[in-house]
């Protein structure tokens, strides 16, 4: 009995009804919940993995976020690559990414985003590398994990949720949806057996609820010109 | 034999009339080229460069290494050369006149080797040359033979000299070159191209020259310019920078070829020009022991320029925030890698639009995407600016949509007011 369990813990064999406890290079997620269903016990590192969010704001970035903070702590290079919108510096920063590890990279056309995409990928210099292309072929896709896999390396791709229903050569995917303030992450694919469930992950909060409001108001007046000739009302609404 | 006599003889000859100027200018590109080798450089016009190559043998490896260096290097620009050594400047010039490819390296042998040279190798006038052909003087070993008084009662000192200088018995002074502080060199294209293949392999002639001229220097760049000239047409300038100063050739040709790949040709071109203003100092780079392929910092570099040389220089940024209470102002693209420092603000959305997405408003309450919003933090008053043209007054708002995406957003609290999206806490 156990020279089979010996035998089964061999790393190339994995059971159909279990994760396979496939050795695949990976960094942690963050949260524990999530990186006990990763095949290697976090984001794969040399593979592609696509993320399809529902819709944007629920914490698709949020999700990174430990993540990235500890690639750039390390000195690793982040590269934003056709962002939807422009990634504001200062909550990347109260995020704990380190800025001066960060390109942000702007294209023109789809074509352009795809090249970018696999010139940062075959470099080899960078930690994670997070892409939001527009829209993509199968070959083209094959491409991409092609060159993923000879980078030491995240590569995330960010996709439009109806893509969920096409195959992938990705690595991972994950679905994310909102679940009662909570993030509901479906991995519709991985190496190993498919979860039926899905992870329910609570992102870092963006504001303390306990607190009413924020102190930090500014208000920069110009300067108070009272005229002359006129009745200064009785109250003057002040902040 | 004239033109017209010549045609006659060979009537498909291709003749071109000889233009001194560009033969000047060509020895003086590969000279500041050949300044990779030795500081030593003489010019010996209209064809020959004169080296000084002893002080370098032992950091680059040896003559036969000098020497494949050189041959290579200069084939690779279209120019092709008579290589001779000698332990004298005026004996290695006999043997590359006499196109005898020799290397000399003993004084005792240079007598020897220059011997069976015939005497038209020498610089002397075509008089002496008729003298010492009805002497019977063919070789310069013949010539040796001859007793000195006579020889110099005949053909004068100056053939003497030029005998004693290559044999090192009367000593040499040569002016050494020095290289422009500018770089600017040009090609002829011959023909009109139009591709650009054909185009980057014309610049990668000048792209050699250019980083032999850099190597001489010790020198290196941060920014060129390739113009590109065109027969009915303004010329196309195109300015390549680099993230740091460099003089690898493989790094500007790759960055020309990217140029080059986006730019659609206006015209064809005819000739192309080379120049670089700033050479900054640039020590050469050591080699490691154990290189580590994903902490070699010039591999950022690399990729940094490769995008910007297709994308364009402001496509390609870091990002940085900003001490400044305007959302929209709180932050600016940077050069990356530039240290930052830790600006502290209010939760701020990890997505900025580029510009405020007016609202919906239903029954006084913001809507988005057809749901309203509940607003979770706020207000936050930002009222900044009043004193240039970005003057805000507004009071921001955590809000979250009724399927539970997180927004940022504002009420303006100037007329005529309304809801505002600003972020999106991604």
């Amino acid at each position: 009995m156990n020279a089979l369990a010996a035998l089964l813990s061999h790393p190339a064999i994995w059971r159909g009804n279990q994760l396979g406890s496939v050795s695949m290079p990976s960094v942690p997620t963050g949260f524990a919940a999530l990186d006990a269903e990763l095949p290697g016990g976090g984001w794969p590192t040399a593979a592609l993995t696509e993320i399809l969010p529902q819709h944007e704001g629920i914490g698709e970035l949020r999700i990174l976020g430990y993540t990235l903070a500890q690639l750039s702590a390390r000195g690793r290079w982040l590269a934003w690559i056709a962002p939807p919108y422009l990634p504001y510096a200062p909550a990347l920063q109260a995020a704990g990414i380190d800025l001066a590890k960060l390109i942000f990279i702007k294209t023109r056309s789809p074509r352009e985003t795809l090249w970018a995409i696999e010139q940062t990928l075959r470099s080899r210099t960078c930690g994670a590398v997070l892409a939001w292309p527009d829209k993509t072929t199968y070959p083209e896709l094959r491409r991409l994990q092609l060159a993923a896999e000879g980078n030491p390396g995240l590569a995330v791709l960010f996709r439009a949720p109806h893509n969920a229903s096409s195959t992938t050569p990705a690595t991972l995917r994950l679905g994310l949806q909102s679940c009662a303030g909570e993030l509901a992450v479906r991995i519709l694919k991985r190496r190993g057996a498919l979860l039926a469930h899905p992870i329910l992950l609570r992102p870092p909060a963006i504001v303390n609820r306990n607190k009413t409001g924020f102190k930090s108001h500014v208000v920069d007046r110009p300067p108070f010109h009272v005229p002359a000739a006129r009745i200064v009302p009785a109250s003057v609404s002040t902040v | 034999m004239s033109l017209s006599a010549a045609c006659a003889l060979a009537p498909d000859l291709n003749y071109r009339p000889r233009d001194l100027k560009a033969e000047t200018a060509a020895l003086e590109h590969i000279a500041a080229w050949a300044g990779q080798f030795t500081p030593s450089v003489t010019l010996q016009p209209p064809c020959g460069l004169l080296l000084e190559i002893e002080g370098s043998l032992g950091l680059l490896g040896g003559i036969r290494n000098i020497l494949e260096s050189i041959r290579r290097g200069s084939a690779e620009m279209g120019y092709t050369l008579t290589l001779a050594c000698a332990p004298t400047v005026a004996a290695a010039w006999l043997l590359a006149r006499a196109g005898s490819e020799k290397i000399i390296t003993g004084k005792r042998a240079i007598e020897s080797a220059i011997a069976p040279l015939p005497v038209a190798a020498l610089e002397c006038g075509a008089q002496t040359l008729d003298i010492l052909d009805a002497i019977g003087a063919r070789t310069i070993g013949e010539l040796l033979q001859l007793p000195r008084d006579g020889l110099a009662r005949r053909c004068g000192q100056q053939l003497l000299c030029e005998l004693d200088r290559a044999l090192g018995i009367l000593p040499e002074a040569r002016q050494f070159y020095s290289p422009a502080p500018h770089f600017e060199a040009a090609l002829e294209l011959g023909t009109e191209v139009a591709s650009t293949e054909a185009l980057l392999f014309a610049a990668r002639r000048l792209l050699m020259q250019f980083t032999g001229y850099l190597a001489g220097r010790c020198g290196g760049v941060q920014h060129f310019n390739l113009v590109l000239m065109h027969e009915d047409h303004a010329d196309t300038l195109l300015e390549i920078g680099l993230v740091t100063p460099a003089r690898d050739l493989d790094r500007f040709v790759t960055l020309v070829r990217e140029r080059l790949a986006v730019h659609a040709l206006a015209a064809p071109v005819y000739r192309i020009r080379l120049q670089a203003d700033d050479i900054l100092a640039l020590a050469g780079a050591s080699g490691q022991l154990f290189p580590d392929p994903a902490h070699i910092s010039g591999d950022w570099v690399k990729l940094i320029e490769r995008l910007r040389a297709r994308l364009g220089a402001d496509s390609v940024q870091g990002l940085s925030p900003r001490n400044e209470h305007r959302p929209e102002c709180a932050w600016q693209t940077i050069m990356p890698g530039t240290r930052i420092t830790q600006v502290a603000h209010p939760p701020r959305p990890l997505w900025l639009l580029a510009a405020p997405r007016a609202l919906n408003e239903v029954a006084s309450k913001p809507h988005y995407r057809n749901g309203p919003l509940a607003l979770i933090a706020g207000p936050e008053r930002i009222e900044s600016g009043w004193w240039d043209t970005g003057g805000i007054m507004r009071d921001y708002f955590v809000a979250q949509t009724p399927d539970h995406s997180t927004l940022w957003i504002y009420r303006e609290r100037r007329q005529p007011g309304g809801w505002y999206l600003h972020g999106i806490f991604g």
